[in-house]
């Protein structure tokens, strides 16, 4: 390494100051969000926080039911990209010859590129009427929304399952086909299980993904505050919460969906740190030369 | 809140010391108008900063008798204790409109069936001779002004049914309607178009014609509040344009129906 001494400190420094100021920014996020939500659950109690019903113009502020529908819109979401988005992770990674290959990865990140209300006017167009012709209710519902967010939430699981795959070293592949192991058994039986923290990771940030999803969800979940029965029922979650309501909010009400934003900030962190730890035990196996 | 005033501010150029300022605040149904009118009205007074807040109709007639606002917004009669205190000039009116599917062969039903199915007392298109089939209904978010009206005006305390679609726009809540054979929803006269089937009251056809004889009655007063003996020249000039051949043009263009004239 060229040895620029004074140049190299004050570039260090600055990248450091960089750095920084992106946590600052979370910092102050969090200090925000805490501020403005917190006291509104210390001056209701949590009873009425944590309580089932909705109605925050008459004081009551429960969330319950948002997340139960954040959990199960985005366990819906899960059902469809996890099979799909892992398949095409092994597709791109293990089998695809080179042509393919440069074809489908630019449209899996074209796919990550469109805009939710894009994915959100195609459900409102396309999804929510054959929901309801076909399979009845009134189409906007939690079965819209999971489809809805599936697809969204695809490119995220292919992109990040597929660098776990790419970081398994050639030779276990080599080894097992020179076992007389078959492309399938190699990567049923040693590529997937060698990369499975990476795919871990993938599947928890995907999650973080359709939690976090705001736009296409309010356009198509019919935004109830009610417990789903069926796939078919309409469904609140907690981002749509803060979307729909956040426009002419006032006093305790407004304070109301910022501690439901404080809710939503501690289900991410979650989800991204038990992510951080699934592909740490990644790079950790893979170790340093 | 607006900082169209504040851009007109910058673009005039003039950036003319001691520039006057107007604020508005409460009710968050007017908001939205406010904040058109106030950009409408820029051309004719670039260096007035018109600021526009919510907070409601109780609030608004409140800061107006605080000065905290010059101008307060109500979008309800004011009670006779405000009205001893404050006098509200009527700068719109909002016809309320419950709208269906145009295919739907209901086309007419009473307050009272409005409100059972908003309560989620009848959920069958067959109880009002439609077709066999759930109804699905279609409301906006907790907050918004509109949902207001119609739980004041329609629903007489009882609750929307949590079942109830949840939209945040007008324009959301006409889209739904208008691709869903089986909706009904709520949106103000003005905006109902081509895509919507706007149910008659009891008969009524909602219209200004059937407004302005008082026989529809989902109507309710848009008022400004002022305190007499403190309204400023200001306010007084921007109240005179609102409700003058070009502010009540872009009142209907809204879609709400200007005030009576005087």
């Amino acid at each position: 390494m060229v040895s620029l001494r004074v140049p190299d400190r004050v570039v260090e420094r600055g990248l450091a100051l960089l750095a920084l100021s992106s946590i600052a920014v979370l910092a102050s996020i969090t200090f925000f969000i805490l501020r403005e939500g917190a006291p509104l659950v210390y001056k209701v109690g949590l009873a009425n926080f944590l309580s089932t019903d909705w109605h925050p113009t008459a004081g009551r502020f429960g969330i319950t039911l948002m997340i139960v529908g954040s959990a199960a819109v985005t366990a819906g979401a899960l059902t469809l990209a996890v099979p799909l988005g892992i398949a095409c992770a092994i597709v791109l990674g293990e089998m695809a010859p080179a042509p393919l290959r440069r074809v489908l990865k630019p449209a899996i990140a074209i796919l990550a590129g469109i805009p939710s209300v894009v994915y959100g006017f195609m459900g409102i167009i396309v999804v929510l009427p054959w929901i309801r012709q076909h399979l009845g209710g009134p189409g906007a519902s939690g079965l819209a929304a999971s489809a809805i967010l599936g697809v969204m939430t695809l490119p995220t699981i292919i992109a990040i399952s597929l660098d776990a795959l790419e970081v398994v070293p050639r030779s276990y592949r080599d080894g097992s086909r020179a076992m007389g192991a078959t492309e399938w058994q190699t990567i049923r039986r040693i590529v997937l299980p060698a990369a499975r923290s990476g795919i871990v990771a993938a599947v928890i940030l995907g999650m973080g993904r359709a939690i976090g999803e705001t736009m296409a969800v309010v356009m198509v979940a019919g935004n109830a505050v009610q417990l789903p029965r069926s796939p078919l029922d309409p469904l609140r979650t907690l981002t749509a919460n803060l979307a729909l309501e956040m426009g002419y909010a006032a006093g305790d009400h407004r304070a109301a969906l910022f501690a439901t934003a404080i809710v939503l900030f501690v289900i991410i962190v979650a989800l991204n740190g038990v992510a951080g730890l699934a592909r740490g035990r990644v790079s950790g196996r893979r170790g340093r030369p | 809140m607006t900082i169209a005033g504040l851009a007109a501010l910058t673009t005039a150029g003039c950036g003319r010391a001691g520039a006057d300022g107007l604020t508005l605040a409460g009710s968050t149904s007017l908001q939205p108008f406010a904040e058109t009118w106030a950009d409408a009205y820029r051309v004719h007074r670039p260096d007035l900063l018109i600021q526009v807040q919510g907070g409601g109709s109780t609030a608004g007639v409140q800061a107006a008798l605080s000065g905290a606002a010059q101008i307060g917004m109500c979008s309800r009669a004011l009670t006779p204790e405000e009205g001893a205190r404050v006098s509200g000039i009527p700068v719109a009116r909002d016809v309320m409109a419950i709208v269906v599917h145009p295919s739907n062969p209901v086309s007419e039903l009473k307050l009272e069936q409005i409100r059972a199915i908003y309560a989620g007392q009848s959920r069958n298109w067959r109880a009002f001779e439609g077709p066999d089939g759930p109804i699905t209904v279609i409301t906006r978010e907790e907050g918004s002004g509109t949902r207001a009206a119609l739980e004041s005006m329609v629903m007489n305390g009882t609750r929307i049914v949590a079942s109830a679609l949840v939209q945040d726009s007008t324009g959301a809540v006409r889209q739904m309607v208008a691709s869903d054979p089986r909706a009904i929803g709520y949106v103000s006269l003005g905006l109902v178009d081509a895509t919507v089937k706007a149910l008659r009251l009891g008969g009524v056809e909602p219209s200004e014609a059937a407004v302005a004889a008082g026989r529809y009655p989902l109507v309710r007063p848009f008022l400004f509040v002022t305190r007499p003996e403190a309204r400023s020249v200001a306010a007084a000039e921007f109240i005179a344009w609102i409700t003058g051949p070009e502010g009540r043009a872009l009142t209907r263009r809204e879609g709400l129906l200007p005030p009576p004239r005087m």
